[in-house]
């Protein structure tokens, strides 16, 4: 066993795990979109950045990727990190705005308005898709094309690949695939209605449905910081 | 050819080839670099070996084709031995000149020696010339010397005695420990003890270790490694094997770009005569030691010059970076130790252990030791490549060595380190050059580009260049390197074009900052370097821009051109040339620019003879 500080906490882990491991095993949470605990991790969206410090140096490092150290202090919320970790999210919401995921990670870290030229994009190249067929479906059917922004998931040479079982694991993992956010009236907006309201529908189904057709259980509640009814 | 078993066979073989060799035989060495190349220095070599024939005189004189002598601004350059006659700017017209005076009648060229611009004195012998006076050339001097494709040569000036040296002589702990004292440090960029690197790989568990020579040398105006790779490739493969020998490896890769030919021509002959002399392969010279070298080319992504993408690009992946918290000298190359150095790096090592460390920790600085070269470019009048002591001042390079900004401009800036590097202003021209000082001043050493810029450069337009440079050779796999270059890239376009407002330049700051601390690999974590130096020094710049002005007028949205119409004349030239249409006037009386029509290519102020187009 390995003994670390997370957020001011003693904590011991197993060795060669991770600290976002960790830290969620503690119940501190650390977003993260390009992660799943059942695929290897792949440290490309850098949300689940945290700062550590080790032998006095402190730097940031990915914390899916990070294995634990004895000694190991880490904060999982500073003013750097929480900083960073919200113009990462306005980029990529500036990128894909419709995304009910990234709305409502944003919407946590406090973002107000988005500062780029919104994109019409779905993708956030998370590569979860693509791990999933290759490491649990055992296929590869999907892969990365292209550099910097011309980079995209896609199948080899666009066509439906001869591997591909349409098991649809790939359509499962995507963050991008569920029903988008429509809760936003201009691609700059930042929705927050999932995170402030409390929903009568919530009586009628088992999950907080307001991204679907309104069933009016959430009109009258104003938008961000102002609260619930 | 025989097959080398020990040191005394070396030892004999060098007596053989140094004593076959008549030291007052006159020899013409035409430098065959990438610069001289542009310059058709073949057919000067041609025009050589065609006038001596016709003279029949080639038995008795030598024609040598040589790796790159740096001073590329003055190529194609024809050195005369053995009296080491300095000649540049060689034609293959001028073959028959050198050869009925120099060779056969010992007189010299006068128009063919290098002429100082400023005081008009010219100067006979190469080490005399200011351009290589304040060099300290350990590395690119022995390209003189050396026909890249003929190990002899590299024999004859003491190649691989290092290499028997560190065989019969040392143990492994001991060539790391004399690497270590002499204070290498990596010359890719990030400037790490290169011992220290050696030591982790060494100790690192597993059976099969790697060692890898960087040679994808990718920053735009670059070539130091090329000219090294290309020049004398024999230093490079003799540092590898002594590297492996110290770290306990039998195989090697070079890593070497498909954009450079030559250098991967010359690496395959080099590594096939090095194997026929039995330098590589098993048991080299007698020992037990065996150790190969592969070639593998890289398809030009600037991105696999990071190590964990170069390792993938060897795999046969697609190169991309991973997070480096398990350090490849313990899992690189397929997950096994592996040991990667640069091109300058590994040329250095034979070196240090034939002269020993305190000759070599004798050069440079407290931290930074040797030499470094730099390829000197842009507006500058001596553009090449320098090698120099490190701890010399930029003002050094740029002025004594450099000649200064030509056409009597005033400097701007330096820019160091590639395109991840900042641009250093003049007030800072007097920081010697080490990996701890660039860095300072939110530069970099990089692999030694270096970019002078002078009075006519914008420097918001070229911290766009950089940023798109670097989009485009971004892999796009971690989202703050992806997304946030091209933001960067998209609000210094907005500055550039007159679009731009003060909050776009705050949220510019604070986004190169977030790109610089999030990024997965070196490539985002430096992209912002261009930027934020360029703010940081150049910040009158940008708020100009933010008020309609570009003060180089670079910029097209903010510039108009307009003709004086007490300078012009009438000739017409520019009229004539306006791809536009956009002049008019008739012949003899002042013209005008119709500014709707006006796209701003600047054809017109270029052509025009009495300086009568100006830019506001």
């Amino acid at each position: 066993m390995v003994n670390l500080i997370i957020d001011g906490v003693k904590v011991q882990a197993e060795e060669d795990t991770t600290i976002l491991e960790v830290a969620r095993f503690y119940g501190i949470d650390i977003p993260a979109l390009c992660y799943h605990e059942d695929l290897s991790p792949y440290g490309a969206c850098r949300l689940c950045t945290v700062e550590i410090e080790e032998k006095g140096r402190k730097r940031l490092v990915a914390s899916c990727l990070y294995p634990v150290k004895e000694g190991l202090r880490v904060r999982t919320h500073t003013a750097r990190v929480v900083n960073g970790r919200r113009m990462i999210l306005e980029l990529l919401l500036a990128r894909c705005p419709n995304s009910k995921t990234l709305q409502d990670m944003a919407s946590k870290t406090g973002l107000q308005r988005i500062r780029f030229k919104p994109e019409d994009n779905d993708c956030i190249l998370c590569g979860l898709c693509v791990r999933m067929c290759a490491e649990q479906m055992r296929s590869g059917a999907l892969g990365f094309i292209g550099r910097g922004d011309t980079r995209e998931v896609v199948t080899p040479f666009r066509e439906k690949s001869e591997v591909c079982r349409s098991c649809g694991a790939c359509m499962y993992i995507c963050p991008a695939m569920e029903l988008q956010c429509r809760g936003i009236a201009s691609s700059r907006d930042l929705c927050n209605s999932c995170l402030v309201i409390s929903p009568q529908c919530l009586e009628k189904y088992d999950q907080v449905m307001c991204y679907v057709e309104s069933c009016g259980g959430c009109t009258g509640i104003d938008k961000i910081g102002k609260g619930g009814k | 050819m025989v097959r080398i078993r020990n040191c005394s066979d070396l030892e004999g073989l060098r007596r053989t080839i140094v004593e076959g060799r008549d030291q007052k035989k006159p020899c013409i060495a035409v430098c065959s670099g990438t610069g001289c190349q542009a310059y058709e220095c073949e057919k000067v070599t041609e025009a050589f070996l065609s006038e001596l024939e016709r003279n029949k005189l080639k038995k008795r004189v030598d024609v040598r084709r040589t790796g790159c002598r740096g001073f590329c601004q003055r190529g194609p350059i024809t050195v005369v031995y053995p009296e080491g006659i300095f000649y540049q700017r060689v034609r293959s017209e001028d073959a028959k000149e050198i050869v009925f005076e120099t060779i056969l009648n010992k007189r010299i060229v006068d128009r063919l020696l290098y002429t100082d611009p400023s005081s008009g004195q010219k100067f006979v012998y190469e080490k005399d010339v200011p351009f290589y006076n304040k060099q300290i050339r350990i590395l690119l001097g022995n390209n003189a010397f050396v026909d890249a494709t003929k190990i002899e040569d590299y024999i004859a000036i003491g190649g691989y005695s290092a290499l028997a040296k560190v065989l019969s002589e040392m143990k492994p702990e001991q060539v790391i420990d004399v690497i270590k004292r002499s204070g290498l440090r990596g010359r890719g960029g990030a400037g790490f003890p290169t011992a220290d690197k050696w030591e982790s790989c060494k100790r690192a568990r597993g059976d099969v270790k790697y060692v890898i020579c960087n040679a994808d040398e990718g920053d735009p105006g670059a070539y130091m490694n090329r000219s090294l790779l290309e020049g004398n490739p024999h230093s490079i493969i003799e540092g590898m094997i002594i590297g492996a020998y110290a770290i306990g490896s039998n195989e090697g890769y070079v890593y070497v770009r498909h954009e450079y030919p030559l250098a991967v021509k010359n690496l395959t002959i080099a590594l096939g005569q090095a194997k026929e002399y039995g330098f590589l392969g098993k048991d080299i010279l007698g020992t037990s030691f065996g150790f190969d070298v592969k070639i593998r080319r890289g398809g030009g992504a600037f991105v696999c010059g990071e190590s964990t993408a170069l390792m993938a690009s060897i795999e046969g992946k697609v190169g991309e970076p991973r997070a480096k918290y398990v350090h490849t000298t313990e899992k690189g190359l397929w997950n096994r130790p592996s040991n990667l150095n640069n091109v300058e790096t590994w040329a250095n090592v034979p070196l240090i252990i034939l002269k020993g460390r305190d000759w070599f920790s004798g050069i440079g600085t407290k931290k930074s030791k040797g030499t470094k070269i730099f390829s000197l470019v842009g507006k500058i009048n001596n553009t090449g490549l320098v090698e120099v002591p490190m701890g010399i001042t930029l003002r050094e390079i740029i002025y004594d060595i450099g000649g200064g900004i030509p056409d009597g401009k005033e400097f701007k800036a330096v820019q160091t380190g590639g395109p991840s590097g900042g641009c250093i202003p003049e007030k800072l021209l007097s920081l010697p050059v080490d990996f701890e000082k660039l860095t300072e001043v939110g530069s970099m050493m990089g692999s030694g580009g270096m970019i002078v810029m002078d009075e006519s450069t914008c420097m918001v337009d070229v911290a766009k260049y950089f940023l798109n440079f670097l989009l485009e050779e971004s892999c796009g796999k971690c989202a703050p390197c992806r997304e946030g270059i091209k933001r960067m890239l998209e609000i210094t376009t907005d500055i550039s074009s007159g679009r731009g407002d003060a909050e776009g330049l705050k949220l510019l700051e604070e986004l190169a900052t977030v790109v610089k601390d999030f990024s997965l690999c070196g490539l985002g974590q430096t992209a912002s370097n261009p930027v934020l130096s360029t703010v940081h020094y150049f910040r009158d710049e940008y708020e100009a821009h933010l008020n309609g002005k570009c003060p180089a007028g670079v910029c097209k949205a903010l510039i108009e051109y307009f003709i004086h119409e007490d300078k012009c004349n009438g000739c017409g030239l520019c009229r004539k040339n306006c791809p536009q249409n956009a002049i008019t006037g008739e012949p003899k009386k002042p013209h005008a620019i119709v500014s709707e029509k006006c796209i701003k290519c600047g054809i017109c102020h270029e052509s025009c003879k009495f300086e009568a187009i100006a830019i506001t």
